[in-house]
Order: C-alpha cells, then structure tokens, then sequence
C-alpha cells in the first residue's frame, strides 16, 4: 500500500513536471501566442483626446498656466530655482500632484533650430494619455480610477480612493502622481477636462493653444488629421485648424495657414503604443528624445495581468474546486488530529 | 494523544531582547506621528517615481512570505496527513498570525488615503480585474482564518473546553481555507507585478511571476519553520527537533532545486539568458539565485539535515534567497516610466519597518511564555519517523 502510493506519488510528480514544462513554455512563449492573454479593449467609437503637434508648438506654455487654473492647482517651484523664484513663476520639471500638463524641451548641442534632431531643439507636452486599454484602471481595487464609457476618458475620484498608489507604479506612461507632502494627499492626473467638457467649453490647454499644436476632437478624427500631417512635405503650404477639430465643442474657430518647415516622423505616437491612445502627438525629433516611452508593445499590460487573472479565476470554479479537495482531504484527516 | 500536549514556556516577561524589541516599536511609533501629521513624503524617499518603497516591498511583500510557516505547516499536517509534524503547527500558526496581522498594520501605515481602506471591502467599490483587489480581500479573509486557527490555544488556556470541542468539530473548513488562500494570495503577489511591463527588469519580468512567488511563499514558508525551530530550541533551552526539520529539509532542497531549474528554462524560454551574463542588474540576479543554490545544495546530502548548524545556515540562506527575490522583483529590478527617479529608504522608513518586525518578535515571545503554543518537551521523539 505505501510502495503503490509511494509509486503513484513519483508517477504524478514525473507527469506533473513535464505538464508544468509544458504549461511554462506556453505562458512564457511569444506574447503574439501566448496562452494567457485577453483580448485587447477597443476605443470608444465617440472617444475624444488631444493631437499635439511638435512642430506647432511655440513653447508658450500657455497650456500650462490655463491647467493651473482651470483645475484650481498650485504653482510649482522646481529645487534648482528655489533660491531666486520665489513663487512668482510656476516652474515644475515633471508631471506632478500639482501639475497635470507639462511642455518640456529636448535640446541637443547648439540648439540653434526648432524641430531638428542634430544641434536643434523641440517640444513636447505631457499629460494623460487616456489609454484604451489603461493599466490604472486595471490596477484600481476599489473603482477611482474610471474609463467613461461614452468619451473614454480616464476620471479619478478621490472619494472612493484608498491612496495605494498603483496607478503610479503601473501606469506605462508615468503619468498619475501622488501628492506626498500632504497628509491628506490624493492623486493627480489631467482628466482632460472633464469639468469643462461638461459646459461644452474646450479642455483648458486646447483652448489656449495660439497656434493649434493641441488640438481637440474625437479621436478618430484626430487620428486622420494626424495621418494628413505625417505625410506632409517640407515647404508645402497647409491649414491648421485651432480648438476642436469638428469645431463642435468651443464653437467654431478660425484655423491658420503655415509652410511646413520640418520633415515629420512617420510614427504617430499613440496609435498603436500599449494597445493605442486617446491624445496622440507627432514630432519632427524621435519620439525617444521626448521622453516618452517608445520601446513598448502594441498590446496594453492589462491584457497579460487580467489574462493570468481570468484564467485562474474564471467564474471562481477553480479555487472553489480546490477548497472542495481540501475540505475533503482536511475532514477525512481530522479524525486522525482528534487533538487541535 | 498526549504526545502532542501544548503549554506554556512560562518563564520572565522582561527579558532583554523583549525590552530592545519594545523600545523599537516605540521609535517607530514617533515616526509615525510624524507620517500622519505632515504626510508621507516628511518620512519617507518615496516618489513619483518609486511610489512603493520597504514598507510594500518588505513589510508587507516579504513580511508575509515570513508569515508562510502557518501555511506550510497546515498543508503539510493537515492535507497531506503527516501528524509526526503536529507538534509544529502551533507555533507555526502563531508567526502565521503576527506575520499577516503586522502585514496589515504596514498597509494602514503605506496607504495615501487610509481612513478609506475599508474600501476594499465593500463590494460598491470592488474591481474584481485589479489584481490588489483579491490580494487585499484574500490576505482580510485569511487573517480571520489565522485567528480562528489559532484559537484552540485561547480555548485552552483559559479552561473553555466546550467552545474548543465545538470549534474542532468544523476546524477543518478553516484549515482547508487557511490553504486555499494563501496559494491565492502569494502567487498574486507576483501577478501584481505583470502588469508594469517593460519598467521591471527582463530577468523578472516573466507571466510565471504568480509561479515564483507560490514557489518561493513555500520555500521561505518551510525555511522560516526550520529556522525558527532552531533558534527557539537554543534560545529557550529546549532540546533539538532534529529528526522533524530533516524531513523538511528534504522537501526544501527539492523545493529550491526547482525553482532555480524553472528560473533557468524560463529565461531560456523567452530568450534573456543573455540579459544574466553581463546585462544591468545581472549582479542581483546572480546574488539571488547562488544564495537559493547554496541553501539547496547544503541540504542535498541527506547528513547534512540532521545537524543543526548546517540545517541553520542552509535555512538562513534560502531565506536571504527568497527575500531577495521578492526585494528585486518589487524595487531593484523595477525602473520608473519617465525620467531620472531614485530610490533608497530613509532612515525613518527603515526605522518603522525595523518597528513592525521588533512588535512582531514581542508579540511572539509574550504568547509563547503565556500560551499553550510549543509542544511540552517529553514529546520530542517522532511517531513515524
């Protein structure tokens, strides 16, 4: 009896490892096949976000003061210019609790003109994403962080928020920031607006855009307009429009004539990165100078967690299979414990 | 049955290593003044950046791996029917208890916005896709089972021996949870990392994280029994469990031999192998996989698990293996989206996690002396060998 259990036991540890071999070579495996991955989300048909156009864009920052105020955030003085600003400039360096829009600079050597890569300069403009498929959302036990379903937008509510910060160490973009020199401090994150939108008045940074770099509009139309830029031509003549690209939301705006003056990437950042984006941007420089996150897949991480996640918890018929053969195994042993 | 009788060491309260362990607990308290009063930031080098520091990746993500004996030992006695362990499960359930219940405290103390956990709680706000969502209600569920577990030990010291007959009487649906939820939970622990993609090191990131975190929840589970087995026998001057921890001992080697070889056939798989040779962070990855290598290996030739030095050392290592594991998956291995961030803990940060530890060893000793936990020493000898 012991030597046949002994026997059966080796038998099944054999068969056990070669099926988890089995098993880990196709959990691992390519993620294009892999066995445990769910099904990418789709956007929104209405989804709504922002294009930023590099080439467009002044460095103004116009966005940013208008963020500030429209979303009632404090000014930020960044550690370097402590000593001389005191409080009369906002100079924040990276997305923040107190910040949600950023324009930043990349420069290299000389920086002696705009949009070139060797020895120029360029901008870019941080915010949200609004992901289709976002990993803050994904990550949130307790339902703060929402994706509407109508606009897509990703919406934070520090009310049901629990302050775990997730959403900061998952989000792909580095984008939601907590605040930690409060003891009462809550997540901040652009939220596009929502408030805004709301009144039909255009997201605070779209709104104030002189020259039209952010742009408003649904995202599919967004997407075209930025695919009509990527194939652009140096010193061809070319309209862009101003606030809300179908000129709904805002009222309509007068849109403004330039030459073209630099080569675009052909990439649109966004279109396809972790599983594609609202706001999308193009550039003349390479999306990896801008500080954006450019080695990345075209599938969002949430489809790998939740793919792990549905799978051992389908319908919760695996852990309760295997309460039931403990259950069992536990009471069929207890008379041998008679003594707890 | 009185083999496997249980009382109390009995013994002075007021020790010093009991009085080094309150004063710890009380630097940590004035710490955490400090953190609820000007917020999270005042104490900690938490950021942007690194949002979780030790107190997720320590306190709570190894403190509970720690907090596996429990859960081992009640496998093991329980399901697999191997009673010649009986006498370890009590003080295995108790370190259990600390373990998840300090686990608990450490959450209290991380969370940004704390006066909402209960939250996690409540199903109007449950988001049953975010992996911490089973995490949190998984490890509240399983704390309940800890105390329930360990609640013959109350029944019987303070003489109530009709609760403890009716307790026993459906004991064993507990028990058969007290199994199921910490596999839940602990290899959940590595599917939390899944989803920060491509910020975790290649030499971690992998879709067998809840895997390697069950794995090593087990290992370290059966190591902290071990080591803990032979610290308690010097230091309350009891005598050896040896012929116990050698079996043990046997299952631990095995347990870190396969791991390291799925490790191994998993950087295979996915084609880093190369990323161990000389890529960034090879050094921590090297560290972490001799440290579980060594502690395996001193354990393969059957002499060496019966004497106590090599069974103490081999334990110690597997333990430094598995934290290091866990520390590298969470923090060493894991960098920031956007940015240059950099993190080490503050003095202060380090001081309350030093804090939870030392309420937790208190809190042993103060049981153990006044709690039917460790099994009178006339019941040394093995049933079955």
């Amino acid at each position: 009896m012991a030597l046949s259990r002994r026997n059966f036991l080796r038998k099944a540890a054999t068969g056990g490892a070669a099926a988890a071999a089995a098993a880990c070579t196709a959990v691992t495996a390519a993620p294009e096949a892999n066995a445990l991955q769910r099904p990418p989300k789709p956007m929104p048909p209405d989804a709504v976000g922002l294009l930023y156009d590099s080439t467009l864009c002044i460095g103004c920052k116009a966005c940013m003061t208008a963020c500030k105020e429209s979303n009632g955030l404090p000014k930020e003085i960044n550690a370097d210019a402590q000593p001389w600003n005191e409080g009369t400039w906002d100079s924040p360096v990276e997305l923040s609790a107190k910040t949600f829009n950023i324009i930043k600079c990349f420069t290299d050597g000389a920086a002696s003109e705009k949009d070139r890569e060797k020895d120029g300069f360029a901008f870019i403009k941080r915010q949200c994403m609004h992901c289709a498929d976002p990993s803050c959302v994904s990550v949130c036990p307790v339902s703060a962080m929402t994706k509407n379903a109508t606009t897509g937008i990703v919406n934070y509510n520090p009310d049901a928020c629990i302050g775990c910060r997730y959403c900061v160490l998952s989000c792909p973009f580095g984008v939601p920031k907590y605040d930690y020199d409060d003891p009462f401090g809550k997540i901040g994150k652009c939220e596009l607006c929502s408030h805004r939108l709301a009144e039909s008045k255009l997201p605070a940074c779209a709104d104030v855009c002189p020259t039209g770099a952010t742009l408003f509009g649904r995202s599919e139309d967004l997407r075209k307009e930025a695919h009509r830029r990527v194939a652009l031509k140096a010193g061809e003549r070319t309209e862009h429009p101003r606030g809300d690209i179908g000129g709904t939301v805002g009222g309509q705006r007068p849109g403004h004539e330039a030459t073209v003056h630099a080569v675009y990437q052909p990439h649109i950042y966004g279109e396809t990165e972790l599983g594609g984006t609202q706001c999308l941007a193009v550039s003349a420089v390479p999306f990896d100078k801008l500080n954006l996150p450019t080695n990345v897949p075209e599938y969002g991480y949430p489809t790998l967690s939740e793919g792990i996640q549905h799978t051992l918890y389908a319908g919760m018929v695996g852990p309760a299979a295997v309460f039931a053969g403990l259950a069992w195994l536990a009471h069929r042993n207890a008379k041998d414990h008679p003594e707890e | 049955m009185s083999a496997h009788a249980h009382t109390p060491l009995g013994g002075r309260l007021f020790t010093l290593p009991f009085l080094i362990c309150l004063a710890l607990v009380a630097v940590a308290a004035s710490v955490l003044v400090e953190r609820y009063q000007y917020g999270l930031g005042a104490v900690t080098n938490l950021s942007d950046g690194y949002p979780w520091g030790i107190w997720v990746a320590v306190d709570i993500v190894i403190g509970t791996a720690f907090g596996c004996a429990g859960y081992v030992m009640a496998l093991l006695v329980y399901i697999l029917n191997r009673g010649q362990y009986h006498p370890m499960v009590r003080p295995a359930v108790l370190a259990s208890l600390f373990g998840y219940g300090l686990a608990g405290i450490a959450v209290l103390v991380d969370l940004g916005r704390y006066w909402n956990f209960w939250h996690l709680l409540a199903p109007w706000y449950a988001q049953p896709n975010s992996v911490m969502f089973e995490v949190g209600l998984c490890v509240a569920a399983y704390s309940t089972v800890l105390v329930i577990e360990f609640a013959p030990a109350f029944l019987e010291r303070f003489g109530m021996a009709k609760a403890k007959a009716a307790l026993n009487k459906v004991l064993w649906v507990f028990i058969a949870l007290g199994v199921l939820l910490p596999t839940m939970h602990q290899s959940s622990l590595g599917t939390m990392m899944v989803i920060v993609g491509h910020k975790l090191s290649p030499l971690w990131q992998t879709q067998l994280l809840p895997v390697f975190f069950l794995a090593t929840a087990v290992l370290m589970g059966f190591a902290i029994v071990v080591w803990e087995a032979v610290l308690s026998s010097l230091s309350f001057r009891r005598p050896q469990e040896t012929p116990m921890l050698r079996k043990l001992a046997g299952i631990m080697a095995v347990l870190g031999l396969g791991f390291l070889t799925l490790r191994l056939v998993d950087l295979l798989v996915r084609g880093q192998l190369g990323t161990a040779f000389g890529g960034p962070l090879s050094g921590m990855f090297w560290s972490e996989t001799l440290l579980l290598a060594a502690g395996s290996l001193i354990l393969l030739p059957k002499a060496n698990r019966g004497r106590t030095r090599a069974l103490f050392v081999a334990s110690s290592l597997l333990l430094a293996g598995g934290i290091l594991y866990r520390l590298n998956v969470y923090l060493v291995g894991f960098t920031p989206a956007v940015g240059p961030w950099h993190y080490f803990p503050s003095v202060k940060e380090i001081m309350v996690t030093v804090g939870i530890f030392a309420l937790e060893v208190a809190l042993y000793l103060v049981f153990v002396k006044t709690l039917p936990v460790m099994h009178a020493t006339n019941a040394v000898q093995p049933k079955h060998g």
